[in-house]
């Protein structure tokens, strides 16, 4: 099978989350930068193992800078054959799917993976975008996926429950908790990694329609009321006239 | 101009979620300019409700039988809004809108922002409106250029209205291209309110020892008619389902009320629950972390006062 993994590098869960230039940029001073964990936990492992059942190759995407190559070189790390960055800023969701699409095109991938969304802008919009672009089906939120070659059958997050669903052909697949356990790299992979092809491809698509034009933190909380924990009557009556929430 | 909104109608009936995405339509309308046009896809028992939360007319597309499967929606919002002249289309952050959201962008070239939590506005040629980021740690007023646009509405974002009464409905027949998706089945939970729909949550963790005492949990939730959530670790270990857990890698969610019990209020798990209206922490912990982002805490015994939260909304109901 011909597998594709969108990747993309996020500010690890715990970085402080600041602004600078006037509020329009994020501070990235001090800050650690991880593979989303989307994308490496469930979508590349979910991509491997598809490999290793029905044989075939892994490519790992990436639209970014040569910063990114740290990134990409753990998804190599992880298992990936080989690796694509396309050379441009990432400016937005619509962005970021032209260029990934510009490259599968053609290219004839069974599955292209993401993962169900970054957890810096929260789009969860590149998956659908690339299945437009490419005029195929997109089954989002997976949390199990079975794939015979051909055919596959997946169970899809939705409120309250789960969807299965049977897909026949290509498909973009985005990838939620349960497809597969997260991997962590090993000493043989890190090595290998340094030797499998990251292929730098120019980008196609510079422009986009979406930008940032500032950051706000939400307003602090004005300090916790502490209720005698012998006085649960006390509690209800302040959700209820203070509050207003019951 | 207009603005188009899909509302979902999941076993032909409306939820909030689609009186929510309507009246964000209205308003919508309202700020942009035009009328606010609702899209049905599939058996809807009463369309024409949704005139109540702003809907000026409702196109009923009733020949589409199939699931809610991205390509096909896809299609058909779009044939619909090229006929109406549609510059802003409106979905619910659902998986379903979500899904879609994308895909549309892309057949109508117009600018996508999801999650919106605000009302568009048109200013410095193009509409601006804002959403979460960081996984609910900040927000980004986003900027379109153009004027055209996909949006995604946030649950429990803003407050809907009854601002009107039924309006007309118009049945259409549009064709979907095939689908290479076909629905198996669908498993959902009956009776309870899905989580990122709740208004009312109760979320537990690991101070809960093990998931043989969820009793004290599941009875404070039923009483006041809230969803149950619980914290990463108590989902990965298989504690509670994994469609519970709420987090920066769980459901973001933004219940009027959010009670958490046992739960130390790491970075992650507040990044998908701080935007709730009202916290309420239980922990015995006097320094847990979760006391500063709370607007109630009370520091004792989980097991003990859980039990007696319950009685006393039990009391405030009865009385
Ligand atoms: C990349 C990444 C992503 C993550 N994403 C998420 C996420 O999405 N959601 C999430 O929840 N976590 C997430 N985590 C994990 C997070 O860091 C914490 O480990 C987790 O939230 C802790 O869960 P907890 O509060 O239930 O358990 P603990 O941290 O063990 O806290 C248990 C709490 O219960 C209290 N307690 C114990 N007994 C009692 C009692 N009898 N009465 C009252 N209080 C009691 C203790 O004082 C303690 O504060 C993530 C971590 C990483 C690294």
């Amino acid at each position: 099978m011909k597998l594709l993994v969108c990747i993309t590098k996020t500010p690890e869960t715990t970085a402080k989350i600041a602004f600078t230039d006037g509020d329009s940029k994020f501070d990235e001073s001090g800050v650690q930068f991880i593979m989303n964990p989307y994308d490496e936990w469930y979508a590349l492992v979910r991509a491997l193992e598809l490999k290793e059942q029905h044989g075939g190759t892994v490519t790992a995407i990436n639209v970014g800078p040569a910063a990114n190559d740290v990134v990409i070189r753990k998804a190599l790390a992880i298992g990936a054959d080989d690796a694509v960055r396309i050379d441009t800023e990432a400016l937005s969701s619509s962005q970021v799917a032209a260029n990934i699409a510009a490259h599968a095109k053609d290219k004839g991938y069974d599955v292209i993976f993401t993962g169900k969304e970054s957890i810096d802008y929260n789009g969860s919009e590149v998956g659908g975008m690339v299945a437009e672009h490419l005029g195929l089906p997109y089954v989002s939120y997976a949390s199990h996926m079975d794939h015979n070659g051909s055919t596959a059958t997946v169970s899809r997050d939705i409120e309250g429950g789960v969807e299965v669903v049977d897909v026949a052909g290509s498909f973009v697949l985005s990838a939620s908790k349960g497809l597969a356990e997260q991997r962590i790299p090993n000493m043989r992979g890190i090595m290998m990694a340094k030797r499998k092809p990251l292929n730098v491809e120019p980008a196609t698509v510079t422009e986009s329609k979406v930008s940032v034009v500032s950051y706000t933190l939400p307003p602090a909380k004005s300090g916790v009321k502490m209720i005698d924990p012998e006085n649960m009557d006390e509690l209800v009556r302040l959700l209820h006239e203070e509050a207003k929430v019951i | 101009m207009s603005v188009l909104v899909l509302a979902e109608s999941p076993n032909g009936q409306f939820k909030k979620a689609a009186y929510e995405a309507v009246h964000y339509g209205h308003e919508t309308a309202k700020s942009l300019g035009g009328e606010c046009i609702a899209l049905v896809i599939g058996a809807c028992a009463d369309p024409g409700a949704l005139g109540s939360y702003g809907a000026s007319k409702v196109i009923h597309v009733a020949n589409y039988t199939g699931g809610a499967d991205a390509l096909a929606y896809t299609s058909i919002i779009g044939q619909v809004a090229g006929q109406v002249g549609a510059k802003a289309v409106v979905v619910n952050h659902s998986s379903t809108g979500k899904s879609i959201a994308g895909r549309l962008g892309v057949k109508l070239d117009a600018g996508v922002v999801s999650q919106v939590n605000s009302v568009p506005v048109a200013e410095d040629g193009g509409i601006t409106v804002t959403k979460p980021v960081f996984s609910g740690k900040a927000f980004a007023k986003c900027k379109i250029a153009g004027d055209k646009c996909v949006l995604s509405l946030m649950g429990n974002a803003l407050p809907i209205a009854e601002i009107g009464s039924p309006c007309p409905v118009e049945a259409a027949s549009i064709e979907a291209p095939a689908s290479s998706v076909t629905v198996k089945e669908r498993k959902t939970v009956d009776g309870e309110v899905p989580l990122p729909e709740a208004e009312l949550v109760v979320s537990a963790g690991r101070g809960m020892k093990g998931p043989e005492n969820w009793g004290i949990i599941d009875d404070l939730a039923k009483t006041i008619g809230a969803t149950t959530a619980c914290s990463r670790p108590v989902a990965d270990t298989g504690w509670r389902p994994h469609h519970e857990h709420v987090g920066q890698t769980g459901v973001a969610i933004r219940p009027n009320l959010y009670i958490a019990a046992g739960i130390s209020g790491a970075i992650q798990h507040l990044a998908g629950v701080n935007s709730s209206k009202c916290i309420v922490v239980i922990n015995k912990d006097p320094e847990a972390p979760f006391f500063k982002a709370a607007d109630y805490g009370v520091c004792a015994d989980l097991f003990d006062v859980v039990p007696r939260l319950t009685e006393a909304f039990k009391k405030m109901k009865d009385a």
